[in-house]
């Protein structure tokens, strides 16, 4: 039975966590149809590279290693690829739904005439029957995406044609190491063989990396606000909570949009996903959109002046009253206790 | 100095940004109607980079390329009152259905019949959809260079353009040769309104539409047909209710909102239960 491709992402010679999340997801679906998990590595100055990957269960690493592979462009990637998943035929390949991977995935997918679904928030394995023809498909892997502005969940099959691609997004899925010993096989490719000097017609000619500035998407407590905030002003109170939470600030993107916080702290649907211990909604109605992004943290709070705010329903904790009240009353608790 | 075909790539869409109560039917399918039919946000900052382009080099063309019904033709007729040249509506029941890759197709095939194109700009994603497929599969099947996430034009010469592109952490300018093809995000300049005199000197501008037959394209390739992907099944989100803990809900007490006894409370239950501190 043909393998399962994971593509992984490299910040310089690091893998990205939304691969390391594919592995793992990669790992559990080749579990449950039996077949190996696979992974690719494309970049320059990789030597050791395979003990970032093998670990999470990789039975095949496939490295192409060369100067000319980093940093990434679009047509050096996407022709390795199409060429080895015409040599290997995998049944499925994920990579991760960032800039990179939704970059390569369709110009991938467009040379090997597969569907490609977008923006995945899981992947499961089942059973598809075609209505017209009554023909039932067994194994194909469902691709489960919120889809129109996040106000459904859709499942994508692919029925007659492979690979399946799909790619996914960032902290949706779990990360985890499987055996730090694992065995697997290393095939280091060699890169003329799939790439070609057409192929790097394109230049980065420079490139700004700016520190992040935050760590949403690793924190495990994270106060958000939405509208109810106010103002640029009332999100002020959010960081003095956060401080003494040791929290993250996030926010939906009815504050984003009103100017309140920067554009890179949003989450839901079209901004961050993230699944803190807890999470504290403040002035936010919970719209869908925005709760894509947060419904799994473990713990919720909402504190809203409305007692029937469409958030509470997922709240462990409501808390009822207006933000500039409740905020101020938690800080000096806060402060109280830390004493 | 040089002139540049510039083709723009534009969705008419249903305005998800606006979904109310009334949006979805009650059997978890959508209620178009209730929304409004809109211009693709991020189609607008790709033609706004279009028509800056031909700012710069006079004798520049801007052609609008869309697909869609009948009434998409609004966005064609939308990009010539803000100062396209023209352009042209792909529309066909063979088309209808089309997931990223039919799309893709179908586009692939009105720009050869246009011919003449130096660069093709569109939007980063619709927001229907917002896959962000279409500008690169486009790209592959006309076996053009393509740049993403693209922010700003900094240069254009005859033989490339130079851009700067919004990337994971960071930004970085990119050089490609011409003729290529980029997507635009939302965050690049906004487009400029309509022009009074275009709305009037151009409002008898006929569309032309053009079928699956006009386009030389293959029937088996377009619509629902051409696309490899089928949806299985939609739903309605629907959440878990939880049991929760109220603080400061008692009828009597909603209208001042939880008081200081009750915030110490959950304070140190979370406390006690190292959930903080």
């Amino acid at each position: 039975m043909n393998s399962i491709f994971v593509y992984c992402e490299l910040e310089g010679v690091q893998v990205a966590p939304v691969s390391q999340e594919l592995l793992t997801k990669g790992r559990s679906l080749a579990n449950q149809l039996g077949v190996k998990l696979e992974a690719i590595a494309i970049g320059s100055g990789l030597d050791g590279i395979e003990k970032q990957i093998l670990p999470y269960g990789v039975d095949v690493l496939h490295i192409f290693d060369d100067k000319a592979l980093a940093p990434y462009t679009t047509a050096p990637h996407s022709a390795i690829l199409v060429k080895l998943f015409q040599e290997e035929q995998p049944q499925i390949a994920l990579m991760g739904a960032t800039v990179i991977g939704r970059d390569l995935g369709p110009r991938v997918s467009s040379a090997l005439g597969s569907g490609l679904t977008a923006d995945c928030t899981n992947l499961e394995i089942g059973e598809y029957e075609d209505k017209k023809t009554g023909q039932v498909y067994e194994n194909l892997l469902y691709q489960i995406r919120p889809a129109f502005g996040g106000n459904i969940i859709a499942t994508i099959v692919n029925p007659d044609h492979r690979p399946q691609m799909a790619t996914v997004r960032q902290g949706v899925m779990k990360n985890e190491i499987l055996k730090a010993d694992y065995k697997g096989e290393i095939v280091k490719h060699k890169v003329s063989d799939y790439v070609s000097q057409a192929d790097l017609a394109v230049s980065v000619i420079e490139r700004h990396m700016q520190k992040p500035s935050h760590h949403l998407d690793s924190a495990s407590i994270v106060v958000a606000g939405g509208y109810g905030m106010g103002s640029r002003e009332g999100f002020d109170m959010l960081f003095k909570l956060a401080e003494q939470l040791h929290a993250e600030v996030g926010a939906s993107r009815a504050a984003v949009d009103a100017g309140f916080v920067d554009h890179d702290r949003q989450i839901g649907q079209t901004g961050l996903t993230v699944r803190p211990k807890l999470y504290i909604a403040c002035g936010i109605s919970g719209q869908i959109q925005h709760i894509a992004g947060m419904r799994e943290s473990s713990l919720i709070m909402s504190i809203n002046q409305d007692p029937d705010a469409p958030i509470n329903a997922i709240a462990d904790y409501v808390v009822t009253g207006r933000v500039e009240d409740v905020i101020p009353k938690l800080i000096r608790n806060l402060k109280e206790i830390s004493k | 100095m040089e002139k540049f075909n510039i083709i723009v790539l534009a969705k008419q869409v249903p305005d998800t940004r606006q979904v109310g109560k009334d949006a979805m039917n009650a059997d978890g399918t959508i209620n178009r109607a209730a929304l409004p039919a809109v211009f693709n946000p991020e189609d607008l900052n790709a033609l706004e980079q279009a028509l800056a382009i031909k700012d710069r080099f006079p004798g520049s063309t801007v052609t609008m390329l869309t697909m869609g019904p009948e009434r998409a033709k609004e966005i064609v007729m939308e990009g010539v009152f803000r100062g396209a040249d023209g352009g042209y509506l792909l529309t066909d029941r063979l088309f209808a259905g089309a997931d990223t890759l039919a799309t893709s197709y179908a586009l692939s095939t009105a720009i050869r019949k246009i011919g003449k194109f130096d660069i093709i700009i569109g939007g980063r994603q619709a927001i229907d959809g917002d896959t962000a497929q279409v500008g690169p599969q486009v790209a592959e099947k006309l076996g053009l260079n393509q740049i993403t996430y693209v922010e700003e034009i900094l240069e254009m010469d005859s033989k490339s353009v130079t851009v700067k592109r919004v990337i994971t952490g960071g930004v970085e300018t990119v050089k490609a040769p011409l003729p290529c093809l980029l997507t635009v995000n939302g965050s690049a300049a906004p487009c400029r309104p309509r022009n009074a005199r275009l709305l009037m000197g151009r409002k008898n501008y006929e569309v032309p539409a053009w079928t699956v037959a006009d386009v030389n394209a293959d029937p088996a390739k377009c619509g629902l047909s051409g696309s490899p992907t089928k949806v299985k099944k939609i739903e309605n989100i629907v959440f878990q209710a939880k049991e929760s803990k109220r603080y400061g809900a008692d009828e009597k007490e909603i209208a001042a909102g939880a008081d200081e006894k009750e915030i110490a409370a959950l304070i140190e239950e979370l406390a006690v239960n190292h959930i903080i501190g």
